[in-house]
């Protein structure tokens, strides 16, 4: 087992799924049925295998693990993938959450079925892809062609202004990548590799450092997504179907957490040190900002992503305060939004399914019919107003922790989101869910079925076990995040010492 | 050890069965589990607060350990219990009053359909409160802190077809969640400030810092604002930050307004979560926090001042209101003003000491509310009551033992008297034999509060049962006694609240004091508050007695002998009246300065910034720009050869120019 590429297995499967979907039919109910049937196979058992990840994972050594390289593109570009204590994680992560896109699918996608499973899954490719290269060009390959799966997906499947949001999601996204393509060429000039871990080595000049931390810096905010880079998000959730939802919230926004880690901090300690009062006044506003807009809107879609703008701020606070709290706190925090607000949009699918319908004011009283959709809805609301025993809370209790030590007033202005986030959600829930059951249509919707369940208790479960019991997640991220510390502060009293008056 | 972990997670287990599979094994098998391990955790608690309070039980405190929480750099938390004094003498408040109120609310809720949600909501809310009495660290209490009020918000909206309950759901937690940010910032500091948020680390360095040892007074610790701020100052933060927990929690003044409209809630909630135990957790906080909160008097001054204007404020608009829940609410608000007096002065023995004879005898009166309220077909307004007393007499006798005990009655210099006699004295002796420069503050407002205590409690007894009844002829019909089911639970509680206080009193504050609390209460050496506050002069001793007959004999005038008099005062007095009975307008300043004024701003962010700036100048005019661009190159091609053969001819032109005057430099 131990010379099995297990990542490149994780990272390829899907495509198995899709070489077999190429060859099947979907022009009947029954051949859509085996579509469906095929793909989610095939992400459970991508899931399954990304457990051995985790398995054969060690939790005490902070480099890259499980690393395969092989001869690529010439000059050094290499098919180079590993994992470290982090991003094994959001390998993890993404193979959890595809089943579930899958299984909301089921009867939601009634056109072009093999086309959007197809989309689907080379989309899982990538999103591993991105988590475990260890090759910058790999890496810019991946996070760029996830772009064309979600483009389509938003802009083929989604909902009537699917074609504004689609664009409007490629031109941001575009723009972003069009610096960190500029960074990425600079650095390979400077350092003479593309190779991560031996950029993770180099140390660029101060000078540099800030003009290609500007550079990945747009694009990463681009992701988050930060303010004010955020308005993208909203549009592109509302028109997408709910299995982009999810995976747009609960993936792709990691990206840019992500970067920040891999890149933007470690290479760029300099840089990052001087702009990390920038992050955190733009994490302030983008938690105060995005929840008092999320209170206002009239469309669930609309609220949760607004919603996911206010706790990424958190993701950026932590990781810019550079201490072991902050930093843990913002990859619990990317891992448990990811369950989270990808439960949230599935709970949406359940009844926009149903009803066809995003307005709240046409909802209401739903308790009365579907007292465990209910339930399920009441959990993820406070998992992510942030309760203390669901897993978002550790997150944001770290991440608050991390930041107090560095910036107070940051830390008082960013806690605020414990008093808007709950009255947004709680707000939410009673107009949609509590009420007398007055409203016909919303009487005749049935309570959630069999597959609805699959989809909602694991969610439940991780949400609180993961609340509980974090430490299987501190167990094989401390080293790592450890050594990112160490080494960044190595770097900042480096230049410090070298350059007393500067300081 | 297993004892404890016991007593914390049967509750837990009886919600999860409701809660699960309610559904299935139906109304009276949740009603009977839950309730059947409420008990047996209570009887379990009463034996390790004999033991453990009372008894000799070795070195405390005693800590279990459960599991790990969280673990990063200098945070290590650990699920693990803590069990000294202070936490036996909150196990049995609150698994005594818990278990009554089980009992109790398998009468009172009889009809409803929803009963095991009910039952499995009163369960969660004890583990949580459990949760927050028995933790060994500030994260578990804030564990234990969200989930009472998760608990409270799910209990106020349990009628969740009524817009007021869920309303009134919403506010609790969301002015809950504004003292959590206090709290939360708490945890931060303490965090910055001793390295640690496990309680052991945090009183072992508060007490170096209280005997001088440890990082020089005078080194900044936190910068804060733009000041930097010395171990004194910075030990003021992290308390008022922690304080402003309490506040919300304990609706505190500024900080209330969701108490009286938890009303909504059904009133076994009400005198469960809402009078003797959720409530109470602020005290809890702080008296749990005394070795950190002795160390600042600034913040001991603030703690006062807030629990003696709560204290007043809160007995104010209680003279004037007309629901029957809302008076005993609003009284419930202004005991734990007292509470927080007895705090700020730093009496702790005597707020915990009112905080466990408030939690019987409040409970009680809210039981009896609940159980007239039964009676009266589900009517609140006592101007629509009136003449129970022959009607339902077992509850009335019940009701004048609570308001014996809330009024403080007994015989001054002896120990002869209801509960409330012994802690309300204890407290407005405290305050008045206290140091502490608010002290003559405290306890003017203190007695003027207990003289309206009196008032409204007896207003409140005159109008539901004295007099000729105002309810309708069909109603009066139907009056009826509670079923035993219900009464029990009235019985248990009026013997606490008769006995608590004069058996105790020796304990909590007095010669007992250090066998009893064995150190879980911190105080300075020179607190020397349990010994002086005897020594009083004697008309600050009898102040209260006076005040509790003044105010009985108002109220006897004002609603037996002249029901005329309240009716002329309060036209007099438009004014007044209507700022009382408008809860000094806190409601509609609130919905002006903070919801509306939120709504309007999170709108015009959306509207203005979002789409007007951001996209307007951002994406879209991107779009626009480039639409503009391709149209103007479009209007090149025009489509005329000549057109682009004069273009051709000038860009060769240009080109040659170009290459001659280059080539010649």
């Amino acid at each position: 087992m131990t010379d099995w590429p297990i990542l490149s297995t994780v990272i390829f499967l899907p495509m198995v799924g899709v070489l077999l979907l190429l060859f099947m039919r979907d022009d009947t109910a029954h051949g859509r049925q085996n579509v469906m049937i095929i793909s989610l196979v095939t992400t459970v058992l991508t899931f399954l295998v990304s457990l051995f990840v985790w398995a054969g994972f060690d939790g005490n050594n902070p480099d890259f693990q499980l690393v395969e390289q092989y001869y690529w593109l010439g000059r050094g570009i290499t098919y180079h993938v590993g994992v470290d204590g982090i991003s094994m994680l959001f390998v993890v992560l993404a193979a959890f959450l595809m089943p579930f896109g899958v299984l909301t699918s089921w009867n939601a996608i009634t056109m072009r079925v093999k086309e959007y499973m197809i989309a689907f899954l080379v989309l899982e490719t990538l999103i591993v892809g991105v988590f475990a290269s260890l090759d910058l060009v790999l890496f810019y390959v991946f996070f760029e062609a996830s772009l064309i799966p979600m483009f389509l997906i938003i802009g083929v499947w989604g909902g009537p202004r699917r074609i504004y949001a689609s664009l409007k999601f490629f031109l941001y996204t575009l723009l972003g990548s069009i610096f960190m393509l500029v960074g990425i060429l600079v650095m390979y000039s400077e350092a003479g590799t593309t190779s991560i871990p031996e950029l993770l080595k180099h140390s660029f000049s101060p000078e540099m450092q800030t003009w290609l931390w500007l550079a990945f810096f747009v694009s990463f905010a681009v992701k988050v997504p930060m303010w004010p880079f955020h308005t993208w998000l909203p549009d592109a959730h509302v028109e997408a179907p709910t299995a982009g939802s999810v995976d747009l919230a609960a993936l792709l926004l990691k990206f840019g957490g992500y970067g920040f880690l891999r890149f933007s901090l470690p290479m760029f300690p300099l840089a990052s040190e001087r702009f990390a009062p920038l992050i955190l006044v733009l994490s302030v506003i983008a938690i105060i900002y995005a929840s008092l807009v999320a209170l206002m809107q009239s469309d669930i879609k609309k609220m949760i992503a607004y919603s996911s703008v206010a706790h990424m701020g958190y993701v950026t606070m932590g990781i810019y305060a550079v201490n072991q709290q902050g930093i843990h706190g913002a990859i619990f925090q990317m891992l448990s939004h990811g369950v989270i607000s990808g439960a949230l949009f599935l709970c949406v699918g359940i009844v926009y399914e149903r009803t066809h319908t995003r307005e709240i004011s046409q909802y209401g009283g739903l308790v009365n019919n579907m007292p465990r959709y209910a339930t399920a809805f009441m959990i993820f609301t406070m998992a992510n107003v942030g309760l203390p025993g669901t897993s978002a809370f550790v997150g944001e209790f770290l991440a608050t922790i991390g930041i107090f030590q560095v910036s107070i007033w940051t830390g008082v202005f960013a806690t605020t989101g414990v008093v808007l986030s709950a009255a947004y959600m709680l707000w939410l829930y009673r107009r949609m869910i509590f009420g007398p059951a007055d409203k016909p249509k919303m009487m005749a919707l049935t309570d959630i079925t069999m597959r609805e369940h699959f989809i909602v208790w694991p969610l439940i479960a991780v949400t609180i076990f993961f609340g509980i019991y974090p430490s299987p997640v501190f167990d094989v991220s401390t080293a790592s995040v450890d050594q990112l510390i160490n080494n960044f502060q190595a770097a900042v009293h480096a230049a410090a010492s070298a350059n007393p008056a500067a300081k | 050890m297993f004892l404890y972990k016991t007593i914390v997670f049967l509750p837990l287990i009886g919600a999860l069965i409701a809660g699960i599979l309610g559904r299935q094994i139906g109304a009276k098998a949740s009603e009977y589990v839950t309730t059947g391990l409420m008990a047996l955790t209570a009887i379990l608690s009463w034996y390790v607060f004999v033991t453990v309070a009372l008894g000799d039980p070795g070195a405390l405190p005693v800590h279990v350990n459960i599991l790990r929480w969280m673990q990063s750099g200098g945070i290590d938390v650990s699920w693990s219990l803590r069990i000294d004094t202070l936490t036996a003498v909150m196990l049995i408040v609150v698994n005594t009053v818990s278990t009554l109120v089980h009992v109790y609310s398998m009468g009172y809720m009889h009809t409803d359909p929803h009963r095991p949600r009910f039952f499995a909501y009163l369960s969660f809310f004890t583990f949580a409160m459990l949760m927050l009495v028995t933790s060994d660290n500030l994260l578990q209490m804030f564990f234990g802190w969200e989930g009472v009020g998760l608990a409270s918000y799910l209990l106020i909206g349990f009628w969740y077809t009524r817009p007021s309950a869920n309303a009134a759901a919403i506010k609790a937690f969301v002015v809950n969640r504004v003292g959590d940010f206090g709290f939360m910032l708490g945890i931060a500091g303490a965090f910055v400030l001793f390295g640690s948020i496990n309680f052991d680390v945090i009183f072992a360095s508060a007490q170096s810092m209280a005997s001088g040892q440890g990082a020089q007074a005078s080194d900044t610790l936190i910068n804060f604002a733009g000041h930097s701020l010395t171990r004194g100052g910075a030990v003021t933060l992290v308390c008022l930050l922690l304080f402003m927990g309490a506040m919300g929690k304990s609706a505190q003044f500024l900080l209330h307004t969701w108490l009286p409209d938890a009303m909504e809630g059904p009133t076994p909630v009400s005198a469960l979560i809402h009078a003797a135990t959720m409530v109470t957790a602020g005290v809890f906080l702080v008296a749990r926090m005394s070795p950190v909160f002795e160390l600042s008097h600034d913040a001991l001054t603030v703690v006062t001042i807030v629990g003696a204007i709560t204290a007043f404020f809160a007995a104010t608009v209680g003279l004037v209101q007309n629901d029957i829940k809302r008076v005993i609410a609003y009284s419930t608000c202004s005991q734990l003003g007292y509470m927080f007096v007895a705090l700020g002065v730093g009496a702790y023995g005597a707020a915990v000491f009112h905080l466990f004879t408030h939690a019987f005898f409040k409970a009680l009166l809210f039981l009896c509310a609940g159980s007239v309220i039964h009676a009266v077909d589900g009517e609140q307004d006592m101007r629509k009551m009136g003449g129970l007393r022959t009607h339902i007499p077992k509850t009335f006798w019940m009701m004048v033992i609570g308001t014996l005990a809330i009024t403080g009655v007994g015989i001054p210099f002896t120990p002869i008297g209801f509960a409330g006699f012994f802690s309300k004295d204890v407290i407005i002796e405290s305050t008045f034999a206290s140091h502490s420069a608010v002290s003559g503050f405290a306890f003017t407002l203190l007695v003027i509060a207990a003289l309206f205590t009196s008032f409204y409690s007896w207003r409140l007894i005159f109008m539901t049962f004295f007099n000729a009844p105002r309810a309708s002829h069909e109603v009066m019909h139907h009056v009826h006694e509670s079923p035993r089911v219900m009464l029990v639970p009235l019985y248990i509680l009026a013997i606490g609240a008769v006995l608590a206080g004069v058996i105790f009193e020796g304990h909590f504050f007095g010669e007992a004091y250090q066998e009893f609390w064995k150190g879980a209460l911190f105080t300075l050496p020179e607190n020397k508050l349990v010994e002086e506050f005897h020594h009083v002069p004697l008309l600050v001793s009898v102040s209260p007695f006076l005040a509790m007959v003044i105010g009985f004999l108002i109220a006897y005038q004002f609603y037996i002998r002249s029901p005329e008099t309240p009716k002329r005062l309060a036209a007099q007095h438009r004014v007044l009246y209507e700022f009382l009975l408008n809860k000094w307008y806190f409601d509609e300043l609130y919905d002006f300065l903070f919801v509306r004024s939120s709504k309007a701003f999170g709108r015009w962010l959306w509207q203005r910034v979002d789409v007007g700036v951001i996209d307007h100048y951002g994406p879209n005019g991107f779009a626009a720009r480039v639409m503009d661009i391709t149209n103007r190159v479009v209007r090149w091609q025009t489509g005329y050869l000549y057109h682009y053969a004069f273009a051709m001819m000038l860009g060769i032109a240009a080109f040659f120019t170009w290459m001659m005057l280059g080539s010649s430099v």
